[in-house]
Formats: C-alpha cells, sequence, structure tokens
C-alpha cells in the first residue's frame, strides 16, 4: 500500500481517462422516450415503478376495507380478495421495490457517483427499461384477463397455483404472471450488467473502491445478488409454466380436482419453494441494501459528520449479500423439511443479524454529537432506523424454528416483514427522493407538504402495523378472506382490525400529498443550486443542474478523497467535495 | 441445491479473490489527495486495459451459470423421486456434441488468425465455426422429433420432461450466441472493418462458446447418467 503524503499529489490532469463514446440523440424522441441516457432511463424507471405502486397500495385498501367491513362491499369476494393480496405483494416487492431502488437510483446514482459520462452499455440499458415496462403491462393485462389475475398468494406456490380453486389458476392469470415475471428478469438481467459494470470500469480517475459512497455500495452488492438470484425465480417460472401448459410434473403431485384424476404425478412442490426461497430471500437484501446504503449517506450528509466505521460498513454490506443465500430456507420451516436443516437455517438466519446489527450501530453512533439537521432526508432516515430496528427485532423471532411455528401463517409474520421490507425501505425510498429531488429537478421541494407526509406516513405506518403483530399473538391467520368462527379470537381483535384499516386509508391518502408535492415542487418549487445540502459526493458537483447529457464538462471529475469529508477540523468549510485536492480543503497528518 | 451452492462457492470465491485485490483493509479517511488508481486505469500500465464489454460477458456467464446450476439442481432434487426412469440417449447427440466442439475449435481457431490480424484465413474459419454450430441446434431439432417419435415425450416422465427443458434452454442461449456470431461474420466480411473491433468480437464469441460448450457436456454427463454414479459415490462418501 503506497500512501501518498497529503499535498505532493496537488493538481493531476484528467486528461488520461479516455472518455466513453456516447451516443448523442438527434430527436426529441430518442432524447426523452428511447433515451439511452441513464438519468432518463432512471427517471422512466420510477415513473413506471411508483405508477404500478399507486395500483398495489390501492389494492391494499381494498382488502384492509374487507378485513374491517367483511361482508360489506359486495364487489369484494374471496377470489377477489386472493387476488388484491398477490398482487399487491408480488408488485410491491419486485415491480416497485426492486425496479425503483436498482432500475430508479441505481441509473440515476451509479454514473453520477462514481464520476462516468453514463452507464458502459447506454443501448442495453435502454432496452433495460422498455422489457421492464412491457414486464409491467403483462402484469397489470392480468387485471383484464378473463378470470382475473391470479389469486396465488405472492409466492405463487403450487400445486394451488395452477388449479382451477385458485382465481387464475386455470385462466389467464398464472400465466400472465409468469410470464411478467420471466420478461422482468431478462430486462433486468441487462440493467444489472450495467450497474455492475460500469462500478467496476466506469469509475473516475482516483475513484478506488473504498472512497465509493455506501450508497453505491450497496446498489453494487445488491445488483451481484440480484444477477445471481433472479434466474431461480426464472428457472421456477419457466417449469411451472411447462406443468401448466404442457402438462409436465416438475411440482405438481398426483392430484385430484373435482372429483377427477389430473394427469399430473410424482412431482414435488418444495422443489419449487426451494427454487422460489432461493430467490426470495436474497431478494429481501436485494432490497435492503441500498436502502442501508442511502440511508448511510443522508445520514452522514445531514448529521454533518463522516460515516462511523466506514470500513465496517463496507464489510457488513458484502458479508450481508454473501450470507443472504444461505438462509433461504428459514421461509419453509413448516413445510416439513429435516429438523437438522432447520437448526442450520435458523442459525445462518441469526449471523446475519451481526452485520446487520453493526450497520445499526454505526448509523447511530455517525449521529452521536453529529450536527443533525432535520430536514425532510434526515427524518426519514431517522425513521428508517427505528422501523428497521423494529422489523429486524421480530425477525429473530421468527428466525428461531420453535417461536416460527406457531406464529408462522399468522398476521405477526404480515406485521414483520412489512416494517422490516415494506416500510423500511419505502422510508428510504421518500427519503431519497428528498434528497436527489433538487439534483434531478433543479427545484427544491416543499417543505410543509413533505412535514406533513413525512408525519402521517411515519406514525402511520406504526399504527397499522404495531397492532398487527398482537393480532398474530392472538393467532389470527393471514390470508384468510374473512374469520368466521373462531373462538379464540376476541371480539376485540375485530375492533383493532377497524382501526388497521382507518389508519391504512389516511396513510394512503398522505402519499397523494407527497405524489402532488412532486409535481407543484417541479414547477413552484425553490431554486436549489447545485449543491443545496452541501454534500461531497460527485454528483453535487456537476457544472449544471440537473445534470447535461454527459453528466460532466469537458473533463472527467477526478477523486481526491473518500465521500465523508465533512466537519473536518480546521477546514474552511463543514464539507469537502471529493473533487477538492489536498491542498484545497486542509493539510492532515498521514501516520507513516 | 448442492449444485447451485458449489456454483455459488466458485462464484464467492471469484469475488473475493477479487476484492482482497481492491485494498479493502484502507483507511480512505487517511488517504486524502493521493489518486490511487483503479487498475484498468493505471498510468503506466504493462497491458491493455480489459475492455468493459468483455467483463460484461464474464458477469454475463456467471448469471447463465446460476441458472443452469439451478435448473441441474431442480434435477437432482426431481431425479430422487420414485416415479423417475432415465431416458435413453439418442446417438444423434454424440453427433451432435462432436459439431460443438468442433465450432468451439473453429472459434479458438479465428481467435488465433485474428490476433495475428489474417483477416483472409480468418473468415472461412469463422464461417464454419457458424455452420457448425447451427448444425448443433439442427442435430439438437433432430434429436427431439427422434425421441417423441419413439414415444419419449415431454409429459410423460420428468426425466423427458427435463430433458427437453434443459436442451430447449441450452439451444436458446446457443441461439442468441449464433446472432452474434452472426453479425461477426458478416462484419468479417465487410471491407471497411476495423481489426481491432473485430478482433474483440471474435474474442467474445469464442468465450460464449466455450462457455456453452462446458454447459452442454456437462448436461450431456448428465443425460447418459454417468453424472448420476458421480453423485452416488459422493453420497456414499458422504454418508
Amino acid at each position: 500500500m503506497v500512501e501518498i503524503p497529503s499535498g505532493s499529489a496537488g493538481a493531476i490532469p484528467s486528461a488520461e481517462v479516455e472518455d466513453v463514446e456516447l451516443y448523442h440523440p438527434k430527436s426529441w424522441w430518442t432524447k426523452y422516450v428511447f433515451s439511452q441516457d441513464a438519468k432518463i432511463i432512471a427517471v422512466q424507471y420510477s415513473v413506471t415503478a411508483i405508477s404500478i405502486g399507486l395500483v398495489a397500495l390501492v389494492l391494499s385498501w381494498l382488502m384492509r376495507l374487507q378485513l374491517a367491513f367483511p361482508g360489506y362491499f359486495a364487489f369484494i369476494d374471496a377470489d377477489h380478495y386472493y387476488q388484491f393480496i398477490t398482487m399487491h405483494g408480488m408488485i410491491m416487492v419486485i415491480y416497485l421495490l426492486t425496479a425503483l431502488f436498482l432500475g430508479g437510483f441505481g441509473n440515476y446514482l451509479i454514473p453520477l457517483m462514481v464520476g462516468a459520462r453514463d452507464m458502459v452499455f447506454p443501448y442495453a440499458n435502454m432496452l433495460s427499461y422498455w422489457i421492464y415496462l412491457l414486464a409491467v403491462l403483462i402484469l397489470a393485462a392480468g387485471f383484464f384477463a378473463p378470470g382475473g389475475p391470479t389469486g396465488a398468494g405472492w409466492t405463487l406456490y403450487p400445486p394451488q397455483a395452477v388449479l382451477s380453486g385458485t382465481p387464475g389458476g386455470k385462466d389467464w392469470g398464472i400465466l400472465l404472471m409468469l410470464s411478467s415475471l420471466i420478461v422482468f428478469i431478462i430486462g433486468f438481467t441487462l440493467g444489472g450488467l450495467n450497474y455492475v459494470v460500469t462500478v467496476l470500469q466506469g469509475r473516475a480517475r482516483g475513484m478506488t473502491l473504498m472512497r465509493m459512497p455506501l450508497t453505491v455500495w450497496g446498489i453494487f452488492t445488491a445488483t451481484v445478488m440480484a444477477l445471481l438470484a433472479f434466474p431461480a425465480l426464472f428457472v421456477a417460472c419457466v417449469m411451472m409454466l411447462f406443468d401448466r401448459l404442457l402438462g409436465t410434473s416438475f411440482f405438481m403431485p398426483a392430484i385430484v380436482e373435482m372429483g377427477e384424476q389430473l394427469q399430473h404425478g410424482g412431482g414435488s412442490p418444495i422443489l419449487f419453494q426451494h427454487l422460489f426461497w432461493f430467490f426470495g430471500h436474497p431478494e429481501v437484501y436485494i432490497v435492503a441494501l441500498p436502502a442501508f446504503g442511502i440511508v448511510s449517506d443522508l445520514i452522514s450528509t445531514h448529521a454533518r459528520k463522516n460515516i462511523f466505521g466506514y470500513r465496517m460498513m463496507v464489510w457488513a454490506i458484502v458479508i450481508i449479500g454473501a450470507l443472504s443465500f444461505i438462509v433461504w430456507a428459514h421461509h419453509m420451516y413448516v413445510s416439513g423439511m429435516n429438523p437438522a436443516f432447520g437448526f442450520f437455517f435458523a442459525t445462518t438466519t441469526l449471523i446475519i443479524a451481526i452485520p446487520t446489527a453493526i450497520k445499526v450501530y454505526n448509523w447511530v453512533l455517525t449521529l452521536w454529537r453529529g450536527d443533525i439537521h432535520l430536514t425532510l432526508p434526515m427524518l426519514f432516515a431517522l425513521a428508517f432506523i427505528v422501523t428497521f430496528v423494529n422489523g429486524g427485532l421480530t425477525g429473530l423471532f421468527l428466525g428461531n424454528v420453535v417461536v416460527d411455528v406457531p406464529l408462522s401463517d399468522t398476521m405477526f409474520v404480515v406485521a414483520h416483514f412489512h416494517m422490516v421490507m415494506g416500510v423500511a425501505p419505502i422510508l428510504v425510498i421518500f427519503g431519497a427522493i428528498c434528497h436527489w429531488y433538487p439534483k434531478v429537478t433543479g427545484r427544491m421541494l416543499n417543505e410543509t407538504l413533505g412535514q406533513i407526509h413525512f408525519w402521517t406516513t411515519f406514525l402511520g405506518t406504526y399504527a397499522i402495523f404495531f397492532p398487527m403483530h398482537y393480532l398474530g399473538l392472538l393467532g389470527v391467520p393471514r390470508r384468510y378472506f374473512e374469520m368466521g368462527e373462531t373462538a379464540f379470537v376476541p371480539p376485540s381483535a375485530h375492533t383493532l382490525n377497524i382501526f388497521i384499516t382507518v389508519m391504512a386509508l389516511i396513510v394512503g391518502a398522505a402519499q397523494m400529498v407527497f405524489l402532488f408535492n412532486l409535481v407543484w415542487s417541479l414547477f413552484r418549487g425553490r431554486e436549489a443550486g447545485g449543491n443545496p445540502w452541501r454534500a461531497t459526493t460527485l454528483e453535487w458537483q456537476t457544472p449544471q443542474t440537473p445534470p447535461a447529457h454527459g453528466n460532466w464538462g469537458k473533463e472527467l471529475p477526478v477523486v481526491y478523497r473518500w465521500a465523508y469529508d465533512y466537519s473536518v477540523p480546521g477546514a474552511a468549510e463543514d464539507f469537502i467535495p471529493q473533487t477538492v485536492p489536498a491542498d484545497g480543503g486542509v493539510t492532515r497528518e498521514v501516520p507513516a | 441445491m448442492n449444485v447451485t451452492l458449489i456454483f455459488l462457492a466458485v462464484i464467492g470465491a471469484i469475488i473475493v479473490w477479487w476484492l482482497s485485490g481492491q485494498r479493502l483493509a484502507s483507511k480512505p479517511w487517511l488517504e486524502t489527495g493521493s489518486v490511487q488508481l483503479p487498475d484498468h486505469h493505471g498510468a503506466d500500465r504493462q497491458q491493455p486495459p480489459v475492455p468493459a464489454v468483455k467483463i460484461g460477458l464474464f458477469v454475463f456467464l456467471g448469471v447463465v451459470g446460476a441458472l443452469f446450476s439451478l435448473a441441474v439442481s431442480a434435477y437432482f432434487m426431481r431425479m430422487a423421486s420414485t416415479d423417475w426412469w432415465a431416458t435413453p440417449v439418442p446417438r444423434l447427440l454424440w453427433v451432435n456434441t462432436a459439431a460443438l466442439a468442433l465450432s468451439s475449435v473453429a472459434l479458438q481457431w479465428a481467435r488465433r488468425e485474428a490476433g495475428h490480424g489474417r483477416m483472409e484465413s480468418l473468415r472461412p474459419v469463422l464461417a464454419a465455426a457458424f455452420a457448425l454450430a447451427v448444425f448443433f441446434l439442427v442435430g439438437q431439432v433432430q434429436a427431439w422429433s427422434e425421441l417423441t417419435a419413439a414415444g419419449y415425450v415431454l409429459a410423460d416422465n420428468p426425466a423427458n420432461s427435463f430433458f427437453y427443458m434443459l436442451t430447449g434452454l441450452h439451444g436458446l442461449h446457443i441461439l442468441g450466441g449464433l446472432a452474434v456470431l452472426a453479425h461477426t461474420t458478416v462484419r468479417a466480411f465487410a471491407r471497411d472493418v476495423q481489426p481491432e473491433r473485430l478482433r474483440l468480437s471474435v474474442d467474445l464469441s469464442a468465450i460464449y462458446s466455450h462457455f456453452m460448450l462446458a454447459v452442454w457436456l456437462l448436461l450431456f454427463s448428465l443425460f447418459a447418467g454417468w453424472a448420476n454414479d458421480f453423485v452416488d459415490l459422493c453420497r456414499t462418501l458422504l454418508t
């Protein structure tokens, strides 16, 4: 390791980096619609993801209405209820969270944060978005297909997913769902190759891996994981399509349907579960790792303090990514598998708590004695930490086989995963949008509207999901259309359900405030300037705001320092951008 | 899922090896001012940097590898059930295997010719590689129809289902590679070709072809049943 003392490498010409050949759009269509500019693609991804996410939000309202007022809404019957559950889950996890974090934030932030002009394969990047849009359209087509969308639950477990008792099982529903997933995975692979190779090959001079902002680390690791995990879902979808269309028996056991013996025989539903969760568990971290990274940057910037334990944060991201591939069967404790496996998977599951806890401690220690500005991004980041800790702790309960078995398939599980991978990442998404909106549009979001949205969402989601833990402990099952005769559930549970529903309606409505804010501020927001948060990372140092095509001016930036030089003792300002040479900020002692 | 875990271990080892060269133990907060260059931008580099497309291809091969290792995992797990009886391997598969191997050899040859800038000899070799790969695909379809004619239809038995699905997936990947190879071959015959770019295309095609050949050999050994003996051996050793 060669350490060059500060000052000796003052001005280094940046000309040595070969410029990538940029595609220059010739018409309005190629500039804004079939654009190869990662920033435009990012906005396209985000708008599409948020639009389909709103559909999923409405679906959750409908579910909640049914749970609180069973029988009151005639148009919600059992079939519809299952369709709502399925589509809500699938949209939120894959088409909203995955697409928004990797396709949206990944596309916007990776090239800017590592100092590249664009992604390395802009054409593939464009294809990636259009294939994603196709996947969303196929998915949405399910609502209009005969028989409606599939109601198999978001895990799509066979054999029920392809039987006539399940909505969409023998109609178009399941076919559209499986094809949409296959298309999504193809599109994602094109994008994912871009994100990985851009981080590997596209970094500006001086941008070593250990100088990258944690946001890039999070998105990078999550993309590598997604590239390895999505093939499992791909294989599972293809095999299920075979079972449904061509009569094979990969997953289908011998089964009697409506008094009629089906052609299938010998297939293994457990095999599907293995494949599904081999994708499904890493998927949790595919969503969580970008959130971890982004939150680290928000906290550091808005607390004006360097991130505590940067190295540990990087290692923790990588270790979490690796461990998440060997815990999948903790979703299958009740599938009748060998108890010894349960012990193994419980152990690996609990071990993940260690790197995760390191991250939480480091966030809190970054806040410790920081100069905390309670801006919107900071509020969301703080809310994330609390929510994530809450959701993570119930994860420790569910990770243990003996505790999981009675809690499995109750509302407790619903509460757990909504806290940890529903609300927590969504809070980060809001924080990140508030943080980078000035860079994307050149204008600030309205603070008052933002505060209204934040407090309603933060407190409201607690009001929704905290009581669900209690319902789960009472034994209220999940996925049930209505309770029926259940002596063990007290009437108070029903009152609680009404409360939860009312809160869900309010929180959902609060999201409209946020959307209104996005549109309103686009035209009426305060001018932001290039670096409103006084942040150090490269995306705030672009010559134009919003960044022009090609991101940088004539020369690419050169990076002289890590991403977290906030409140450096002796420096004139409380932040030193990554592009400032050593003598431009402050001279520091370098240990020999 | 053992196959998948082994594959992941290999990928993990590659990632660890790569990360170990990335100074993950450095203390970036103490290294202000120095412009440590990433490897590929080294000022005094000995060899030219690896092109991004090549890195992209390797990452893609990782994804394809994950896909096939998962499918093979599923194969082994499904095989454990009682309704499984092996599909006979059509003799034609041997011919196909030879064609695919020769296609790979031809591409390797093309790689050398392109490396030396011998355009004249490059063209026929590329065309031969292309033709052989097409022959392989046609042969696979022929093998399918032979099997179907002999009564080994898709839904009859899980072994058949896997045979058709795995060969189908593999065939689609070969088809994708063929599209790229066709593009390269056409370019090789064009007049205004940049030797540097062509060399890269041939290089990438060859790497992809070798990888798909390796995948095919593994699948073939699976169908022929040799892999099963190996798995049995492993099982006896483990228990």
